[in-house]
């Protein structure tokens, strides 16, 4: 009896601190959100109050210099096609490479693997001059062709992975039913590779949504910017005036959050899924 | 069987066709360039490039005072931030384990910074260091606040450890969590029975337990600190006086800001062998401690 009140008593505490834990994690939040309401004056005298009033029109002139739904289409394309081409390209590589498992092949996951050590950083200064020449500068057809060469290795191995578990005999079925290797991927394995599909989504998702060196070093013209890059170069020139600042911020991370919060069950599994394989 | 051959090689270049291509283009050619270029003086924008055999290195590692800089600054950030961002994540998913009320909320909570990019999240904390410190400051008289974080060296350091464990610590979380839920019940029920203490059980049982977990974990939480750049760049930019200029941004700078591209290529290909040897050893030393149970 008195040893499971004391484990209650333990669990309440727990969950106290716990609560307390997480509200710290908030703050930033809070702070972000009071002061991007807040006068320009106010903000500079007392930032951690609630505002004595709200000033919305903060927002509407964020929203007009940023060119927000610009960024925000920008960003929104680039990150749904890139998705698109790299799930598909990378099913249809890893499916082929588990079933036909020549020594080119082999050599090709081995490669494929060995690239997801190197860092961007490693090749992003030579990769400048390749896009350069290849006439993938300055265009979002040419940043989502860099997505799709930088999101293969990684999408490839966890698809390599996952159709190795899946067991020979349901093709081979559809084989004798008279089906090629293109309609038995296309109606047999690309169903059957769907819990997969969704966590390369979500993880490839969250890297392109918020990736910013990339984007920054193909994409020059201002109106392809992506909301990373229109925030760093609104920041740059409205470095301290935080009632334009604050509300940018504020849009750059609500689709992302919203998108979070839709999506989360699917996220923290993709995750959990991307980690036991990787 | 002639034909069974050709229709082999068309299903090969249809399948896998698209993705050696792209793959090729983007990766491949630039790696196998960069080892080329990190050997010349080439700058960028003139055609001309010519060999310099290992001058770069040569300048790397006998002169360059400010990438030797980067690189320690690089290596403190990597050790503390692993190990914190590990052992909160860890600390997070113990608690998060239990029937707590309020659970699957706090797990969203702790999770949700790891959702915005580096760069939008290093602008946030930069206005909470700058001004958000000092209102805190001047409520509580703390002097933790009152410092002026980004103008320091060492304070500059602490702030982007802040924001990295901040960061992190979440999307760590839900890895340890899914792996302790998949200790065995019976396993920790025997050890109660037995008289084991909590600690005692956290470190010979559930410990040994997750080390796959902890694999994956160290080198995530190893390969994003050392690769650290868009939080760098929103944070300090590298300031103040360079003292917390990461590798990665010492690259960036070499190349994009002194039109050094020869010597930025000659530095990025000794970053990747660092990051590739680092990386194999801690994976290699892991799972040398993973078991069975």
């Amino acid at each position: 009896m008195e040893a499971a009140y004391k484990k209650k008593s333990g669990i309440a505490a727990v969950e106290l601190a716990m609560i307390a834990l997480g509200l710290l994690f908030l703050i930033p939040f809070y702070f972000l959100f009071v002061n991007s309401v807040k006068s320009f004056s106010e903000l500079l005298t007392n930032a951690a109050s609630w505002p004595s009033f709200f000033q919305w029109s903060n927002y509407a002139r964020a929203f007009e210099m940023t060119n927000f739904p610009v960024a925000f289409r920008n960003s929104l394309v680039i990150t749904v096609v890139s998705n698109v081409l790299l799930v598909i390209l990378s099913s249809m590589a890893a499916y082929w490479m588990v079933r036909s498992g020549t020594l080119f092949n082999r050599l090709l996951f081995l490669t494929f693997v060995a690239a997801m050590v190197v860092p961007f950083q490693s090749i992003m200064i030579p990769l400048v001059k390749v896009t350069g020449m290849a006439g993938l500068m300055n265009s979002i057809p040419g940043l989502i062709i860099c997505y799709l060469g930088f999101g293969v290795p990684m999408s490839v191995f966890l698809f390599h992975g996952f159709i190795k578990s899946i067991p020979m005999e349901i093709e081979e079925a559809a084989t004798v039913d008279g089906s090629n290797t293109y309609g038995v991927f296309i109606r047999i394995v690309l169903p059957l590779l769907k819990p997969m599909l969704v966590t390369v989504f979500i993880l490839n998702s969250l890297w392109i949504w918020n990736d910013y060196l990339l984007p920054s070093l193909i994409l020059q013209s201002p109106e392809l910017r992506t909301i990373p890059i229109a925030t760093f170069a609104f920041f740059g020139q409205y470095t301290k005036q935080w009632d334009l600042a604050l509300p940018a911020l504020v849009m750059g991370i609500v689709p992302i959050i919203v998108f979070f919060l839709a999506m989360q069950k699917y996220i923290i599994e993709g995750i959990t899924a991307g980690a036991v394989k990787g | 069987m002639n034909r069974k051959k050709t229709s082999q090689l068309g299903q090969q270049i249809v399948f896998v066709g698209p993705a050696v291509l792209v793959f090729v283009l983007i990766i491949l050619i630039p790696f196998v360039s960069g080892l080329y270029y990190s050997f010349t003086s080439w700058n960028g924008v003139s055609g001309e490039v010519s060999w310099i055999g290992l001058d770069n290195y040569k300048h790397i590692f006998m002169q360059d005072t400010a990438f030797r800089d980067s690189f320690w600054f690089t290596t403190r950030f990597t050790i503390i931030g692993v190990a914190a961002t590990n052992v909160l994540g860890f600390a997070l998913a113990y608690f998060l384990i239990k029937p707590l009320k309020s659970r699957n909320v706090l797990r969203t909570v702790f999770f949700m910074p790891n959702v915005i990019g580096g760069l939008l999240l290093g602008f946030i904390w930069q206005f909470i260091f700058v001004k958000g410190f000092s209102a805190v400051g001047e409520l509580t008289g703390l002097a933790f606040f009152n410092q002026p974080w980004l103008g320091t060296e060492g304070t500059a350091f602490w702030a982007i450890v802040i924001v990295f464990v901040w960061q992190t610590a979440g999307y760590l979380m839900v890895i340890y969590i899914s792996s302790l839920n998949n200790v065995p019940k019976d396993i920790l029920e025997a050890a109660e029975i037995d008289g084991a203490s909590r600690w005692q059980t956290l470190r010979t049982i559930i410990i040994p337990l997750i080390m796959p977990a902890a694999t994956v974990c160290l080198f995530l939480a190893l390969s994003w600190s050392f690769k650290m750049f868009d939080l760098n760049l929103s944070l300090t930019r590298g300031g103040p006086f360079g003292s917390t200029e990461s590798v990665a941004m010492n690259i960036y700078n070499e190349a994009f800001s002194n039109n050094r591209y020869g010597l930025g290529t000659a530095k990025a290909i000794i970053f990747f062998v660092i990051v590739a040897v680092i990386t194999s050893i801690q994976v290699k030393f892991t799972k040398s401690k993973e078991v069975e149970a």
